[in-house]
């Protein structure tokens, strides 16, 4: 699926900031900056893996600047950075 | 009580403080350059959070701009109890967004799952007060947006609120009449509380069943004012045991401490023992 540069969310307390970009490679290639990295990095990472795939985004460089979002604030935030890169929306027009 | 629906961290935090109900805003608070991240922020929040016996309402855009479709859509799909129209004039609108809602929940099979509370914001609103209040089945209430109401009046608001007068008692005639709620306004200058507590004490007077708050530091205010007194508990409690008692013997007019009971004895008793338990003074299992 063709993607642009795309960004959803913010450095808030409670919130991430996710950055998508097209990339030359195959797969999803993500870096992520969290202040529980420790803690949840590969659970992060697992979301966020999810979320793309679900969405038909397999090839794209992913960069995630966590700031203790719920998974759902990461699902959330994918999905918003997601549809403004690929233009195609989850809710019917 | 109001929380921007753009804001993961209030949004999350927001039923620790123990509002009767939670109010997410995907209109005002969102920017248009946000208002998709927020759609997805209060879909993924209603379906994953558990906000325990907290009412979750989700104030949505109207329709006739891009974004309400889509909200109806996304809110509906994540299960919200009630959806609030903003600006509402007609029971047309109410009708349309109730069509919206029939739409989703059949997709999904839930229907007649989601309410809806309806915002009069504008003197014609004012005027179809009761039609929007009996618009459809699912209307559970009706609230006043003060701030839209008075700049409609060509007027602004005033720590007394006589411009408001008018608006309320038409709202809370009209729900009364059409047995749903009535909400009032926010009160937006969190640094008087003293006014605040007027404004409060001034719309439980006029027959409000809540007050709409943009800060956790107006529930206890907010609480206080409604919550029943100790003693007017216990007569509550002693009329409702005898009227049990008596429809147990089959009788329907009854004597309590020497005064007779009649229907809207029972009724304002229910209602102050009802105030009670939303108030956290009693239990319900305390009740025999």
């Amino acid at each position: 699926m063709e993607i642009k540069n795309a960004v959803a969310g913010t450095l808030e307390s409670g919130d991430i900031l996710i950055q998508i970009a097209p990339t030359d490679t195959s797969g999803l290639q993500i870096e992520l900056e969290s202040s529980v990295m420790y803690q949840f990095g590969a659970q992060i990472k697992n979301v966020i893996t999810e979320t793309l795939t679900a969405l038909g985004v397999t090839d794209a460089a992913v960069k995630a600047t966590d700031k203790g979002a719920l998974d759902c604030t990461i699902r959330a935030r994918v999905t918003a950075a997601a549809v403004r890169a690929t233009g195609k929306d989850v809710w019917a027009d | 009580m109001f929380v921007p629906g753009n804001n993961p961290g209030m949004m999350q935090d927001a039923f620790i403080y123990g509002p009767d109900s939670i109010m997410l805003d995907l209109e005002d608070s969102v920017t248009m350059a946000e208002k998709d991240t927020a759609r997805l922020l209060v879909h993924n929040a209603l379906k994953t959070i558990d906000y325990g016996n907290t009412e979750m309402v989700v104030r949505i855009n109207p329709l006739n701009t891009p974004y309400g479709k889509k909200d109806i859509e996304a809110v509906v799909k994540a299960g919200v109890h009630v959806i609030r129209m903003p600006k509402t004039e007609t029971a047309d609108e109410v009708r349309e967004v109730e069509a919206e809602i029939e739409k989703v929940e059949r997709e999904i099979g839930c229907l007649g799952r989601t309410q809806i509370m309806a915002a009069i914001e504008s003197t014609l609103g004012v005027i179809n007060a009761y039609d929007i209040a009996v618009a459809s089945k699912r209307m559970m209430g009706i609230a006043l947006g003060a701030e839209d109401y008075s700049a409609n009046l060509k007027t602004q608001r005033s720590p007394e609120g006589m411009e408001l007068l008018l608006a309320r008692q038409t709202i809370v005639v009209a729900a009364r009449a059409a047995g749903i709620d009535a909400l009032d306004t926010v009160y937006s200058n969190l640094n008087d509380m003293e006014t605040f507590r007027k404004e409060v004490e001034l719309i439980k007077q006029l027959g409000f069943d809540g007050k709409s708050i943009i800060n956790p530091r107006q529930i206890e205010v907010v609480n206080e004012v409604f919550a029943p007194k100790e003693k007017d508990i216990q007569k509550s409690l002693t009329i409702l045991a005898a009227i049990k008692e008596a429809e147990k013997r089959g009788s329907g007019v009854i004597a309590v401490n020497g005064k007779m009971v009649d229907r809207p004895v029972v009724i304002r008793a229910q209602r102050t023992i009802d105030l009670a338990i939303a108030s956290g003074i009693i239990k319900k299992e305390d009740i025999a």
